[in-house]
């Protein structure tokens, strides 16, 4: 099984993928600011959790995106297309020189993955919501086979406000989904606005265990103590798995943490350098 | 385009506040989109009359149409991606078949997102509401024409989709063109072809029309802004008073403004025709101005297509 191969690369301490992630945290920066568009706090906000899963969770063959034993990746929160496209770099899926065509004319790297055009994107994302959904289906299509291979979906703690993830959530319970596991990234912002003044999420895991799922907590920029949850997949058997991690949006980018106006500003030329600075020396966790 | 443009989301915003002063009942609804809504000014001025539903744009529709049961008139302002797109049923049902007194009003039409791709542009949302009886569907041109939209939208007591785009676009009817649905406003006279175009692809009409008639061609051009009612009669005098129709719209070129002239055009009065939008395709990646060049809707092209038309014959 030439998933075998990827062993290696995929066993990787907490320190590399920490180095790793503060790879893709200081490209995203420079394909956000080369392109003049993009989402960096939501970008930031994941990044952790994108390394931690492509580089000690996902069984896949890079060198094969579409076989048909690897794990499925869903990234339900599209518009951080720019750290998805960072992580697929690193871990081989495209060249890491393509990053510079970021939102380029014809480049295959668009502002939103897009399934026929980026290897190793499982399915086309922008519009919040879809994730979820399709990533009950897959694993649905696991079971139906009794394969091995499991789905993860990570969606934003704003997007769950989106009623197709309760439709979703509902039906993974029903169909004893313990293939499945949702990440949500709970940096508490969505666009214009704190998720609990806009449409209050809390208590939020009580609704995910109210839908069926068991649920656990993690810090979702401390890489070991998330290794350590994902190790424990499924949390419990039978039961579709929830992981609530928290995170800072913006996180790495002292003046971007925590800051709603960083969901899709652009650094100017000043930010852009103090924010370099900064991730180029950084220690995340 | 060398004239000063501007973002009727702007005009939108301005008119919204001064009708807000005048009706109380007005009331705003939107899906965490109060900065690409322009609603800034209108939070701080009425924090209780401002609903952010968060991000669920059926609940948004389906809410706006109860705030009209209970006499508000809700001006629902979001991605018209996903107001029409996500939406469409309680569009269909909460408020056309429901007679809901709502305005929607879908922002960033068209290819406005550009680089952020198909998921973004809404180029389907004249065909998918254009079919929906009760429901007036209206793309206005400028940010004059935006002001009087949205001030007609407001006294009239009905349900509304207003197709808004974030592309700057020059002045280009006059302030006081007043709006009347289902009338289409001639900007050029001429017999050779007639340019019936509406939102941000009027003015390029408009200077396609100018290259045409540096070439001794005069043409009409018929900014067409609702696509329902669609105004029949301009467009049977069109085809009967000129050599033929090209019609111009940031949308597919399937379902839209061109589709519904088409329908008039072939079931009574038939007339040659081009319709000039977004072939049916994904986009790739671009940025606005990228997209409507590679897609032809340049207004050098658009002319190409009239003068094919009078050559045709
Ligand atoms: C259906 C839909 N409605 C609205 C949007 C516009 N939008 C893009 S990102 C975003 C906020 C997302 O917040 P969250 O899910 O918390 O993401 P994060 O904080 O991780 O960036 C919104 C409203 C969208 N992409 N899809
Ligand atoms: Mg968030």
């Amino acid at each position: 099984m030439p998933l075998a191969n990827n062993r290696q690369k995929r066993l990787r301490g907490a320190a590399q993928i920490r180095e790793i992630a503060r790879r893709i945290r200081a490209r995203d920066l420079e394909m956000i600011c080369d392109a003049g568009t993009g989402h960096i706090g939501g970008d930031l906000s994941c990044t952790d959790i994108l390394a931690t899963l492509y580089f000690h969770v996902l069984r896949h063959t890079p060198e094969h995106p579409e076989n048909p034993h690897r794990d499925r990746f869903v990234m339900s929160k599209g518009h951080c297309a720019g750290a998805l496209y960072a992580v697929l770099a690193e871990a081989g899926f495209i060249d890491a020189d393509e990053l510079s065509t970021f939102m380029a004319p014809e480049s295959r790297l668009n502002g939103h993955p897009g399934r026929m055009k980026t290897p190793g994107v499982e399915t086309s994302t922008g519009p919040l919501g879809h994730g979820l959904p399709v990533a009950v289906g897959a694993a649905m299509a696991a079971k139906m086979e009794n394969a091995a291979w499991r789905t993860f979906a990570l969606l934003g703690d704003g997007e769950l406000q989106e009623g197709s993830n309760w439709e979703a959530a509902m039906a993974a319970a029903h169909f004893n989904l313990d293939n499945l596991a949702v990440i949500v990234d709970r940096n508490g912002l969505q666009q214009g606005a704190p998720t609990e003044t806009t449409n209050t999420l809390e208590p939020l895991a009580d609704k995910w265990r109210a839908f069926g799922w068991e649920t656990a907590e993690t810090d979702g920029h401390d890489i070991d103590q998330m290794m350590g949850v994902f190790d424990g997949l499924p949390l419990k058997a039978g039961r579709p798995s929830c992981i609530i991690a928290r995170t800072v949006k913006g996180c790495g980018v002292s003046f971007m943490q925590n800051k709603v106006e960083w969901h899709h500003k652009v650094p100017n030329r000043d930010e852009r350098a103090r924010a370099a600075l900064e991730l180029a020396r950084a220690k995340i966790s | 385009m060398n004239a000063e443009v501007h973002d009727c989301r702007d005009a939108f915003a301005a008119e919204l506040l001064r009708l807000a002063e005048e009706n109380p009942d007005i009331v705003a609804v939107c899906n965490d989109s109060v900065g690409s809504s322009k609603l800034g000014e209108f939070q701080k001025r009425w924090p209780e009359r401002l609903v952010n539903i968060g991000i669920a744009e059926q609940n948004m529709v389906g809410v706006a149409a109860g705030l009209a049961n209970g006499g508000k008139i809700p001006f629902v302002c979001a991605a018209s991606c996903f107001l029409t797109g996500r939406a469409l049923e309680q569009i269909k049902v909460d408020i056309a078949y429901s007679n809901a007194n709502v305005k929607l009003c879908g922002m960033s039409s068209g290819m406005a997102y550009g680089e952020l791709g198909p998921t973004h542009h809404s180029i389907e949302d004249f065909a998918w509401t254009r079919v929906i009886p009760n429901l007036t569907v209206a793309a206005p041109a400028d940010r004059a024409e935006t002001t009087q939209a949205v001030r007609w939208a407001a006294q009239y007591a009905g349900p509304v989709f207003l197709r808004l785009s974030r592309m700057g676009v020059p002045d280009i009817l006059p302030p006081d063109q007043g709006f009347t649905p289902g009338q289409a406003v001639q900007l050029r006279e001429g017999a050779a072809v007639t340019f019936i175009a509406n939102g941000t692809l009027v003015c390029r009409a408009l200077e396609a029309a100018d290259i045409l008639r540096r070439e001794g061609l005069s043409c009409r051009v018929l900014n067409m802004s609702t696509v329902r009612p669609l105004d029949r009669e301009a467009v049977e005098k069109a085809a009967s008073e000129t050599r033929g129709i090209v019609t111009c719209e940031e949308h597919s070129i399937y379902g839209g403004l061109g589709g519904a002239v088409a329908e008039v055009v072939a079931t009574s009065r038939p007339c040659k025709m081009r319709i000039m939008g977004v072939p049916g395709r994904f986009a790739p990646t671009g940025s606005a101005s990228w997209l409507l060049d590679y897609f032809g809707l340049s207004p050098a092209k658009i002319a190409a297509a009239g003068r094919g038309l009078v050559r045709s014959r």
